[in-house]
């Protein structure tokens, strides 16, 4: 039988799922991932851990707890410390295997294997070599599970650039034929925010799915290319060292520059330290030019649905009289 | 031109003897207080950290006084206070407050970088001259670092409350006075004789509790609405993990100075609990709690500013290092609401349950 690894539906599920799913069965596993998000799983992540963290890690560790329960034999928890020269993803991320480990109990092997390619892109082997061994599997066979997957990844990342949201993109993915969404929007709308904020139905209060149904089409800084981004963030005084914050500072930048969207709605969570820096410095710019309209709806564990839903028709309203009077 | 910084706790002697040792032109912010932190959460992201506010009301304070530039450090992350500088920057271009902005960072390409910063404040003046002052400034920080651990010691013995207190600030006041680096050792001597002219039962015995946390709240007595004299007055000695001098070795001059305590010591025992590094000073806070329970102290305190993030990954592990070492740990974390009732509310009933402790421990002991 297959060791089974865990891998949460939670903080870069949306970014790396296809990679280490492909990555973890090329070296002979199986890969459970946790239930969609649902109150109980965030309630019992809130329950477990300290009540300062930001909403995704307390999410998070209700994902964990939810694999657990599973009765997995690995849990997937790699260390994110940098995906890119010179940036990190942020200090929770650094921390979160040691904040699970120290505060879950029964909990299977983790694998934490440090991802660091702060200093250079080469380092990614290291990592490889590791979750390999940890797996049985020699060096060699990791390094072409890990080529083999990295192709899969572009390709998902190719998918992402197409304007398909990450759920969509996973199921075409797997060859599923993309689903036809219907042309009857009249508006775009980018909605800047955290990967595992955004696309998680639950926490987002559906935010994305209300849009499209209101006749709106969404665009998030996924759906730019790197070189797009790094456009977009050139006017910031110095460059940020978050790779999730460039991502979405630059997506609402390019956007905004650009002309292409009629709205730019930013998704905060509760207590996120780096959306507190760039949260401001997106607002500042856009307000002092004053071309798009922007909103900025902060996400915990107790928002409203209703409020949220007023919000997003209120705003919606606004844009659209806007369009009419300029 | 008027160069300001911010203040943090009694960094402001260091940086002012360097600047006008360089016959630089200062404004020093005045000290924190309401009406700071008042301007600064008015126009702060309400989930910036407390330091990021108070910053700002320093800046507008200073700005209100005449100064024009402003030099504060940087960094390159994780931690948040490496975008500090430009976040503020934007903020007060917002209110039409035009300041020249220097960061004093860690260069993205080469040295050359850093020192073209440090050469607009300090303009054509000899490198060997700007090193002379680095060096004098370093030399101030450790002359207060020695007068304020000397207060951790004598405030909880005070035989007159609030003499410690008085004392203290003579003899920051001595240190701020030297104006040249010769001048330091005579100063620094004057300063300890007012120190030790406290009345004092030196024989009294105390509780030892260390200080562990962010630098900002360790630091800044504002912040962190003077734990460290309430901890005085309640009779417990305060060790704190970061002092200024410390710090600035650490970071500025890479260890530069052998012989003098640094945080090494906290990030090698850190491990198991927090096996890397996490930005900030997560990893120290760590490693403190778990130095300072060997070291035989009765308890520990973190402090730190709400929503700081490697002190959140450093609090969710602390209490099973506390479990494991027996050590009790209490943490504080401040924002702009912090109230020093309620937190002298706290601390006493902290210390009333380290004293149980130590009672039972002494009474088992002598059995």
């Amino acid at each position: 039988m297959p060791v089974r690894v865990g891998i949460p539906r939670a903080l870069l599920y949306y970014y790396y799922f296809p990679l280490w799913k492909e990555f973890l069965e090329r070296l002979g596993a199986e890969v459970v991932v946790s239930d969609r998000t649902t109150k109980g799983i965030l309630t019992r992540g809130v329950q477990h851990c300290v009540d300062e963290a930001c909403l995704p890690v307390k999410l998070a560790f209700g994902h964990v707890q939810n694999l657990v329960d599973k009765g997995v034999d690995f849990i997937f928890l790699p260390r994110m410390v940098s995906v890119a020269h010179r940036e990190y993803i942020c200090p929770k991320f650094l921390g979160f295997p040691d904040m699970v480990k120290q505060n879950i109990t029964g909990l299977p092997t983790v694998l934490d294997t440090a991802i660091n390619q702060r200093k250079k892109q080469r380092d990614i082997h290291q990592f490889t070599r590791q979750v390999g061994a940890a797996l049985g599997k020699g060096p060699i066979q990791s390094w072409l599970a890990f080529q083999r997957a990295w192709e899969t990844h572009q390709k998902y990342m190719g998918l992402l650039e197409q304007g398909l949201l990450p759920e969509e993109a996973m199921s075409v993915l797997a060859g599923k034929e993309p689903k036809q969404t219907a042309d009857n929007t009249d508006l775009t709308v980018a909605v800047i925010g955290h990967p595992y904020n955004i696309y998680d139905p639950f926490i987002s209060m559906n935010l994305i799915n209300r849009l499209r149904k209101s006749g709106a089409r969404v665009l998030t800084a996924d759906n730019l290319t790197e070189q797009m981004v790094n456009q977009g963030v050139k006017r910031l005084p110095k460059k940020l060292f978050w790779t999730l914050s460039r991502r979405m500072t630059g997506g609402a930048f390019n956007y905004h520059d650009q002309g292409k969207v009629d709205g730019i709605i930013h998704v905060a969570a509760f207590a996120c330290g780096p959306d507190s820096m760039t949260g401001e410095l997106i607002e500042r710019f856009i307000r002092r030019e004053g071309k798009v309209p922007f909103m900025n709806i902060n996400l915990d564990e107790h928002t409203g649905e209703a409020g949220i839903v007023t919000r997003l028709e209120a705003f919606l309203d606004m844009v659209r009289w806007r369009r009419t009077a300029v | 031109m008027k160069v300001t910084f911010p203040h943090m706790g009694y960094m402001y002697v260091s940086l002012k003897g360097m600047l006008e040792y360089l016959d630089i032109e200062v404004v020093v912010p005045p000290p924190c207080s309401k009406r700071t932190l008042d301007l600064g959460m008015k126009h702060s992201p309400e989930f910036a950290c407390l330091p990021l506010k108070l910053n700002i009301g320093n800046f507008i304070e200073a700005r209100e006084l005449g100064a024009d530039t402003i030099m504060m450090a940087g960094g390159c992350g994780p931690c948040r206070f490496g975008y500090y500088a430009y976040v503020e920057n934007e903020i007060l271009k917002d209110l039409n407050i035009h300041y020249n902005l220097v960061v004093l960072e860690p260069p993205e390409k080469h040295i050359g970088e850093l020192l073209g910063r440090i050469r607009k404040i300090t303009g054509n003046r000899p490198w060997i001259k700007v090193i002379k002052a680095l060096r004098f400034g370093y030399l101030k920080a450790r002359a207060v670092d020695e007068v304020e651990q000397m207060s951790f010691q004598i405030r909880p013995r005070e035989l007159v409350r609030g003499a410690t207190d008085r004392a203290l600030q003579e003899a920051v006041d001595e240190i701020e006075r030297a104006k040249k680096p010769e001048e330091i050792p005579f100063a620094l001597n004057r300063a300890r004789e007012i120190m030790e002219a406290v009345p004092a039962d030196m024989s009294r015995p105390v509780l030892k509790v260390a200080l562990v946390g962010e630098i900002y709240t360790l630091l800044e007595p504002f912040s962190n609405v003077n734990i460290e004299r309430h901890l005085g007055y309640l009779g417990v000695e305060v060790e704190r993990s970061m002092m200024l001098s410390q710090w600035i070795n650490d970071h500025l001059f890479m260890g530069l100075v052998k012989n003098v305590p640094s945080s090494e010591r906290f990030k090698k025992v850190a491990s198991p609990y927090l096996c890397h590094f996490v930005g900030g000073h997560g990893e120290e806070t760590v490693g403190a709690a778990v130095w300072y329970a060997r070291q035989g102290f009765d308890g520990a305190i973190q402090v730190l500013p709400f929503t700081c993030m490697p002190e959140i990954v450093a609090q969710s592990i602390l209490p099973k290092v506390s479990g494991d070492t027996g050590l009790p740990v209490m943490t504080l974390i401040m924002d702009e609401h912090s109230g020093e009732a309620g937190m002298i509310t706290r601390l006493e009933a902290f210390i009333d349950l380290l004293h149980k402790r130590k009672e039972q421990k002494e009474v088992l002991a002598s059995w």
